[in-house]
């Protein structure tokens, strides 16, 4: 048995993209739920966007409206994808599979956010799907290498923090059942309190409160700002990238101390 | 040379229930142990607590030279472990289940092939190697769980009832080869099961379980002879010891649990 020597933290970053690498191999052998999560964001760009940018009853400022959700639809996209990814853990058929990864000597850490990038990556397939969409819309998009990446960052960063609260939710109520039922709560008032298809400022004071509160409000501001040209941030986006790291790290942290009792 | 497995007054309770009764067993290097007992004396919840899954109320064990509680992340480096339920992942092919298991626990890069190449041939699996897993009859997902929990060639292997669900064939092929491991590696087998018949043709020695407690301790032997008075069969030294027969015991969730594992591999 040979054991190398292995700074920690390498080892740790190794141990995460080994669990990523092994989602996404799962995924080149089966990518069907690609396409039909690409069905989502069709639905509400092609018709919801063009119906309400008709009506003119949003007042999105200088940016059209068809504009303005596009990257809501995309962040909309992204926790949807993400929520339900991050409950494979209990809807793994084989529990025996958890356990064998958590008698392994990977750091639970590892497991949790390996799960969380994987995440990520499948919904860049959202991301190509909704710049398709968006051009198709003669939505106003940012082409430049600096917009694209930091909408690559964003994506990855926020499917990690949803799946990762996903994951910890699956691991407080342990059946698929009752996760169910949380998981629908979960996402739809997360979705609509937020910035993702109408401005927070036509929201009543309550909502906007709550709205910046809202992890995803942060998500969609940096999207926003990112994919389109002519956008400027509300928050700024260092307090986006500040919010969405933070809220990911302690979530991992709190993930990692729970992922344990679904091998119990 | 120390026992490869020391439990010391190990303990679990869950609420007001006790699942195991402070326990004091040891299972020395290269032996094929086996803990028998119905469901729900407490067999898994002691493989959870020697395995690190589930840390124990009280008392300790140290597996492989190493404390459970204290050196949790050492014990995990030296053992293997073939859960009840299937631990092979269905939508990978049987390679990817080995590889990903090479790349966890650290086999460097360059040896990882070869090892992998070995494992398969030692179960039989080197043809079906680039098959998916879901596709794999019951008694191959068990041999795949045995090449991936000695990937790393541990100290002792853990196996919670390996042959549960298979068909007679399918189990002798998984003994013989949980057999050629100990005879290869000298690796300690330590392993939970209610069927009487695999713990008298290949335990060294064996554990009785009942209730949460130990309630009995030796090689089929010694257990046999303590009775007393002409030869005896392992079934009436079960009867003697955990005051029932074998099959009684155990609750909705064991019996659930059990069957699922059947559905999968049958």
């Amino acid at each position: 048995m040979t054991i190398p020597f292995l700074h920690p933290l390498t080892g740790f970053v190794g141990k995460t993209f080994v669990i990523t690498e092994f989602e996404l191999r799962k995924l080149r052998h089966d990518f069907t739920e690609l396409v039909t999560r690409a069905l989502q964001p069709a639905l509400w760009l092609l018709i919801f966007g063009q119906v309400f940018a008709r009506s003119g009853m949003m007042h999105t400022g200088n940016i059209p409206y068809l504009d303005f959700i596009a990257p809501g639809i995309l962040a909309q996209s992204v926790l949807f994808v993400a929520i339900f990814y991050g409950i494979n853990v209990i809807w793994e058929r084989d529990l025996g599979i958890v356990q064998k990864f958590l008698v392994s000597p990977t750091p639970r850490a590892a497991l949790v956010l390996g799960k969380g990038f994987s995440a990520g990556i499948r919904t860049l397939s959202q991301a190509i799907v909704v710049y398709g969409l968006s051009l198709l819309l003669g939505v106003k998009l940012n082409w430049s290498p600096l917009a694209l990446l930091n909408v690559f960052v964003v994506v990855v960063l926020a499917a990690t923090l949803f799946s990762t609260f996903s994951l910890v939710i699956a691991c407080i109520v342990k059946t698929r059942e009752r996760f169910m039922g949380v998981g629908q709560v979960l996402t739809m008032p997360l979705f609509f309190a937020s910035n993702a298809i109408y401005p927070t400022t036509i929201m009543p004071g309550w909502l906007k409160v709550i709205s910046h509160l809202n992890p995803l409000t942060y998500v969609v501001d940096a999207l926003r700002t990112s994919m389109l040209t002519g956008s400027a941030s509300s928050f700024g986006m260092g307090l986006d990238y500040a919010v969405i790291l933070l809220t990911t790290i302690v979530l991992v942290f709190i993930g990692a101390r729970l992922y344990p009792q679904l091998g119990v | 040379m120390s026992p490869d497995v020391e439990i010391e007054t190990l303990t679990r309770r869950f609420g007001t229930f006790t699942a195991v009764d402070s326990i004091t067993l040891a299972a020395n290097a290269g032996e094929v142990f086996g803990l028998l007992g119905s469901n729900g004396a407490g067999k898994t919840t002691t493989i959870k607590m020697l395995t690190t899954l589930l840390p124990p109320s009280s008392g300790d064990a140290r597996v492989g030279g190493f404390s459970i509680t204290r050196q949790p992340v050492d014990v995990r480096r030296a053992i293997g472990y073939v859960p009840q339920a299937v631990s092979v992942d269905g939508s990978l092919t049987g390679y990817e289940n080995l590889l990903i298991f090479a790349k966890l626990y650290d086999i460097p890069h360059g040896e990882q092939e070869t090892r992998i190449r070995e494992q398969l041939k030692f179960v039989d699996l080197t043809a079906d190697a680039g098959r998916m897993v879901g596709q794999y009859s019951g008694g191959m997902v068990r041999r795949l769980e045995i090449a991936q929990a000695t990937l790393h060639r541990p100290r002792v292997l853990f196996l919670d009832e390996p042959t549960v669900g298979l068909d007679p064939i399918a189990r002798d092929a998984v003994w013989k080869h949980l057999i050629d491991l100990r005879t290869n590696y000298g690796t300690t087998l330590f392993l939970t099961t209610h069927y009487l018949e695999d713990a008298e043709s290949h335990c060294d020695r064996i554990a009785i379980m009942h209730m949460g407690k130990l309630a009995a301790l030796g090689s089929l032997k010694e257990l046999e002879a303590s009775l007393g008075g002409g030869s005896h069969t392992l079934d009436e030294v079960f009867v003697h010891y955990a005051g029932t027969t074998l099959d009684s015991g155990g609750s909705i969730r064991d019996v659930s649990a059990e069957r699922t594992t059947e559905q999968r591999l049958g």
